[in-house]
């Protein structure tokens, strides 16, 4: 049904940017004095809210609808419009979207309001929250708009927020290198999903996902096509959400400020790339041989990514690599046809990583801006709030039973084993994966909040944060066992996954086909996969509360020194990417200056030799000229002579 | 009523205003505003010209027709014809509406012989008007060549230290061009016998003689605007030209290398079009990415920008010859926004080479601390120019990307590297120049932007948000244009792609759908 004024909940935070764009640029006029805080705050925390209570009200509108029926629309006016193609601007929530823009705007004024107590005294306050609502107005485009063509408007401009963002603190060379590769990379990604875009438009006439969604079950792709255009739109995917191969920038993306890393690169925009596989479904269902491609590229990332996270010593990078391996753990789900778990592990996540960030935030606030884990130590009786709602959120992602992580993951992991064909060896990825997990979170709370300092008291002492940062952290450590709620196991109780039902129930019967399985075969690799977490977060905890273990990752001896270098990806990346291409433009640039403007000067040089022959003949001597024409006349008189005879 | 003297007096109030400029009593600044009030009524004309535009007609709009003079082998006088269509009515507009800002922007940088100065420029503006307006092939060309000198003057007066030879190569190359454009404007008009645009479009030619033309005026055409391998002597110009000519030049005078190749190469010649086609696409896609590449290993700001100009002009090719409206579309709309993007961009350079007056990229660095609005207006500008969704550069690009997948999705990926390499040079312009430390203590105290400087930039910054988020009335307007010059591609295409593959085996007979 109609509903233009769903409009609202992408624009009150596009509002809140610009009023903050306009604070900002009045703060900088004025030529200094204290950044316009209070109101800055009030702006950006209190559109977000907004939008969330619009977005509730769009939620209870949707509850009241038949579950077959639930579509809320708003066209507002063309956007492109020319030759064959035209793209308006218009919104659609359905249950599937409704879920992301519920965790979105929510999660999203959490930490909003974090932010005002993390940001205290910058100077760039109410620029940060212009940035911080222009991310949560675009990333509501990228979920809420109805085409390929809008979402991708929305892909980018997180994109750019997040450009923005991580090189925040610009002065620093490194943050806007970090800024520059998030972008670059991503655009990457991009250029798959343009060309994916353009495949499925030539086929289908449209960019709207219910066209392309429809055509895919009529069989109105060509088989071939439909894959090439599949596997192009995974390569956007892998970009914004940081799979094998593009995953590098999302490391570097924790130059950003903490809560920024805590919205941006590990609940919301990371996972827009399981939204828009998710969006497709029926599209990735029926594309022959993609599903395959996106699960076994997720469980090798959920694995790859473990590995690095248990040998990191900057707490926010080992929370980086987490949410890189947990988003391969979506990816495996969608892989298997498990849309509706790969949405659930995404909203718990949302919860538990989000939690985790705001606590490293906390933490690293109480450290005055330390972030290497062996420079801390023994911080559970300093920060008492941060370290008990940070357990909560390590037991959620370690997978301890009963928090909501468990749920999630154990149902990926179950789904994919049940999946037939390579299940198994999806399964025996995911659950060495979940183990390496437990134990890096083991590892993360003891180097953090155990053990004795390993900072110097004297200088430091680390304080608890003020009640604005601690709030939020408070709420997501209940949602982050609450959460556990929207789908138990054993169909016991699975709320989420009847309301997604009708979006993505026929994409996963027709991907799942009959793989069915037994509930002893579920309880079987529960208990299984809660016994693996739970003893692996023990010995991980136990082993690095008794030896920080800093000799392991040393670069030339350590145990895990692979590891801890990010098995040199980056590094092969610079030395077969990065500088050959750097050298390729160089050549082509000597190339251009060489040859082709060399010809051009050529040209030039040897028109102008052969006039200066012929300048020549005109020296101006009389006895020249005198030689000449008796030369033209003997020929003439020769060429009469010879001509008549 | 307006509609018929309206483009006349937009050629005539540029060039009565440099006269006027160039006899008037007043002294500098007097004949500044003097300059500017004329280039301001006729870049109102423009917006009245771009506001009374109707979509909803095909052909030429506020026409006008004089006699001129009658030339022995024509059966036709030549006429002093002028008339707008979807082609040419937003490049008209764009025209007229760059001057002012540019003669705004001026005092920064052109300190001596102002007076011939804004002779010049009012001169170059009714000559680009001309070109755009005009619907007789030798008017055209007479504008065409109109538009040509003053730049010369331009550059070689006002210009950097290698004025002389990047002036002389530029009017060169040119003129190379024009001359065998001329050869084969003089062949269709003998052999037409009419030299009236419009008549010429619907003459249908001997294809012979379409593949004749096309190919001398084509040529033309490709130096101007200008595609690789006749792009050498964009970047000296643009480094050489003061900060006005370089805006010019990429805002307009490129544009009418692709408007020439749109007009007469698609619409009046559309059987040698579409021979040369192919390897037109490839020179397109080839140079996006040579461009974009070129671009990235430059060391000078303004080098940079005048190298990525080559990839930017690389998509409007791509899309001129895509062979379909929506390609075309973008095509027009992309000559545009280059125009937009691209001229502010070169702004920006002359801004900071009037406070430092240099141009190397690691003469900056941390301007985002030290002079914030100009970063916030260099980062939209980027923006716009890599096609961030929501930016002008977004819409012209998607159009053309999506409009070259129909027939050749080969060089459309190929031409989409362009959108990844165009982040990395441009985005490395903003890491070297905006962030990082502030490396050299003169950008301590770089004096804040002018309002004159805000006068020439906030139009065109507002433009990119306009196009970018609600491009309707641009597009519109180009709709019945590219629509009939697609049309009357299509017969020819055809032909070209039954010649080139086997006639395809009859169809087998589609059952009648049952009745119920």
């Amino acid at each position: 049904m109609d509903a233009p004024w769903i409009w609202l909940i992408p624009l009150l935070p596009l509002a809140g940017a610009a009023a903050n764009g306009l604070l900002h640029a009045r703060f900088l006029g004025a030529g200094g004095g204290a950044a316009p805080e209070r109101r800055a705050s009030w702006l950006g925390v209190g559109s977000v809210a907004l939008s969330f209570g619009v977005c509730l009200a769009a939620f209870l509108r949707l509850l009241a609808l038949d579950p077959e029926q639930r579509v809320l629309r708003a066209s507002l006016a063309p956007w492109i419009s020319a030759g064959q193609i035209d793209v308006a601007w218009s919104l659609a929530i359905d249950p599937l979207n409704a879920a992301m823009m519920l965790v979105v705007t929510g999660v999203g004024a959490l930490i909003h309001l974090y932010s005002t107590g993390y940001m205290h005294g910058d100077r760039g306050f109410a620029k940060y929250f212009a940035y911080l609502n222009l991310f949560v107005a675009m990333m509501l485009m990228l979920i809420l708009s109805d085409s390929l063509v809008g979402l991708f408007l929305g892909w980018e401009g997180v994109g750019l927020c997040s450009y923005l963002l991580i090189g925040f603190w610009y002065d620093d060379g490194e943050k806007a290198d970090a800024a520059r590769k998030a972008f670059v990379v991503n655009r990457i990604g991009d250029l798959g999903f343009l060309i994916g875009m353009g495949l499925l438009f030539w086929q289908t006439g449209s960019f709207s996902f219910e066209a392309v969604n429809d055509a895919a079950r009529s069989g109105g792709i060509p088989s071939g096509l439909a894959t090439v255009a599949g596997l192009m739109l995974f390569l956007g995917c892998c970009g914004k959400s940081a799979q094998i191969p593009l995953y590098v920038w999302l490391p570097d993306a924790m130059a950003g400020p903490t809560p920024v890393s805590a919205l941006i690169h590990a609940a919301t925009m990371v996972t827009s790339g399981i939204y828009l596989v998710a969006r497709l479904a029926d599209f990735f269902t029926f594309a022959p041989g993609v599903l395959p491609v996106i699960g076994a590229v997720g469980a090798a990332t959920a694995l790859f990514a473990a590995t690095i996270g248990l040998a990191q010593r900057d707490i926010k990078k080992v929370l980086a690599y987490s949410t890189v391996s947990q988003l391969g753990y979506m990816f495996l789900a969608l892989g298997v046809g498990a849309f509706g778990a790969a949405l659930y592990h995404l909203i718990t996540h949302a919860f538990f990583k989000a939690l985790l960030f705001l606590g490293a935030g906390s933490v690293i606030h109480a450290m005055h801006h330390e972030q290497d884990m062996f420079r801390m130590g023994g911080l559970r009786d300093r920060i008492p709030v941060t370290f008990r709602t940070m357990t909560v959120g390590a037991f959620a992602l370690a997978g301890v039973p009963l928090f909501s992580g468990f749920f999630s993951k154990d149902e990926i992991l179950f789904l994919s084993a049940a999946s037939g064909g390579g299940g198994w060896l999806l399964w025996a990825v995911g659950l060495t994966g979940a183990v390496l997990t437990a134990a890096y979170t083991g590892r993360l709370l003891a180097l953090t909040f155990f053990g004795g300092p390993r900072y110097d008291t004297r200088k430091l002492t680390p304080h608890e944060s003020p009640a604005s940062m601690l709030t939020p952290l408070r709420v997501l450590a209940f949602l982050s066992v609450a959460g556990g709620l929207l789908g138990l196991p054993f169909h016991l109780f699975t709320p989420l996954h009847d309301w997604l039902h009708p979006v993505l129930g026929g994409a996963e019967a027709a991907a799942r086909g009959e793989a069915q399985a037994s509930a002893a075969l579920e309880a079987v690799l529960m208990l299984l996969g809660g016994g693996a977490a739970v003893a692996s977060l023990y010995l991980g905890w136990k082993r690095f509360v008794q030896d920080p273990g800093e000799g392991l990752l040393d670069p030339r001896r350590g145990a895990l020194r692979h590891p801890a270098a990010a098995w040199h990806v980056d590094a092969f990346y610079t030395a077969f990417v990065v500088v050959p291409l750097k050298l390729f433009a160089a050549v082509c640039a000597a190339f251009d200056l060489l040859v082709v403007d060399g010809a051009v000067n050529f040209l030039a040089w040897r028109s102008r030799e052969s006039a200066e022959g012929v300048r020549s003949l005109q020296s101006g001597g009389a006895p020249e000229y005198a030689l000449w024409m008796a030369a033209g006349a003997v020929v003439l008189v020769a060429g009469l002579v010879f001509g008549a005879l | 009523m307006f509609r018929e003297p309206l483009l006349p007096w937009m050629v005539f109030l540029p060039l009565a205003g440099a006269f006027t400029v160039l006899f008037s009593p007043l002294r500098e600044t007097g004949l500044r505003r003097l300059a500017l009030l004329f280039s301001g009524v006729t870049a109102v004309l423009g917006a009245v010209a771009f506001a009374a535009f109707s979509p909803e007609l095909s052909g030429f709009q506020f026409r006008f027709e004089q006699d001129w003079f009658t030339l022995p082998g024509l059966d036709a006088p030549l006429r002093l014809a002028l008339g707008l269509d979807g082609l040419s009515v937003l490049l008209l507009a764009l025209s007229a509406f760059l001057m002012p800002l540019i003669l705004v922007s001026a005092p920064g940088h052109i300190r001596h012989r102002v007076r011939e100065f804004l002779f010049w420029a009012l001169l170059m503006e009714a000559g680009m008007i001309g070109v755009f307006a005009a619907t007789d092939l030798v008017l055209f060309y007479f504008f065409w060549e109109l538009s040509l000198i003053p730049l010369y003057f331009l550059v070689g007066i006002w210009g950097g230290p290698n004025r002389i030879y990047a002036s002389l190569k530029f009017v060169l190359y040119t003129l190379a061009g024009s001359l065998v454009l001329l050869v084969g404007l003089i062949r269709v008009a003998l052999e037409a016998g009419t030299t009236d645009i419009g008549r010429l479009i619907e003459a249908d030619l001997d294809p012979g003689l379409q593949r004749f033309a096309f190919a001398c005026f084509a040529l033309g055409f490709l130096i101007k605007v200008p595609v690789l391998p006749f792009h050498t002597w964009l970047p000296d110009a643009h480094v050489q030209a003061p900060t006005g000519g370089s805006v010019v030049l990429a805002g307009v005078m490129l544009k009418m290398g692709t408007y020439g190749l749109m007009r007469f190469g698609l619409q009046a010649f559309p059987a040698g079009a579409v021979d040369w086609a192919p390897w037109l696409l490839l020179l397109g896609a080839a140079g996006i990415v040579y461009g974009s590449l070129l671009a990235w290993a430059q060391s000078d700001i303004k080098k940079l920008v005048a190298y990525s100009s080559v990839g930017h002009l690389g998509f409007v090719v791509l899309g001129t010859f895509a062979g379909n409206a929506t390609a075309l579309q973008g095509a027009v709309l992309q000559g545009v926004n280059h125009g937009i993007s691209t001229g502010a961009l070169f702004l920006l350079v002359g801004v900071l080479y009037d406070r430092r007056h240099t141009r190397a990229m690691d003469a900056f660095g941390g301007l985002a601390r030290t002079f914030p609005a100009f970063a916030f207006l260099l980062v939209l500008t980027s923006l716009a120019s890599v096609g961030l969704p929501g930016t002008n550069g977004f819409v012209g690009e998607f159009l053309i990307l999506m409009g070259t997948f129909e027939q050749h999705p080969w060089l459309a990926a190929l031409a989409g590297l362009g959108v990844v390499l165009g982040a990395v040079y441009m985005l490395g312009l903003c890491r070297e120049v905006l962030f990082g430390p502030v490396t050299h203590e003169a950008n301590r105290r770089l004096e804040p932007l002018r309002p004159r400087e805000w006068a020439a930039l906030a139009p065109l910054a507002a433009l990119m948000l306009w196009i970018g988020l609600y491009p309707s009335p641009f597009l519109e307007r180009t709709r019945f244009a590219c629509f009939e010059t697609a049309e009357r591609l299509a017969p020819w295409l055809e032909r070209a792609g039954e010649e080139a593959r086997p006639p395809a085996p009859a169809l087998p007979a589609t059952p009648e759908p049952e009745l119920r």
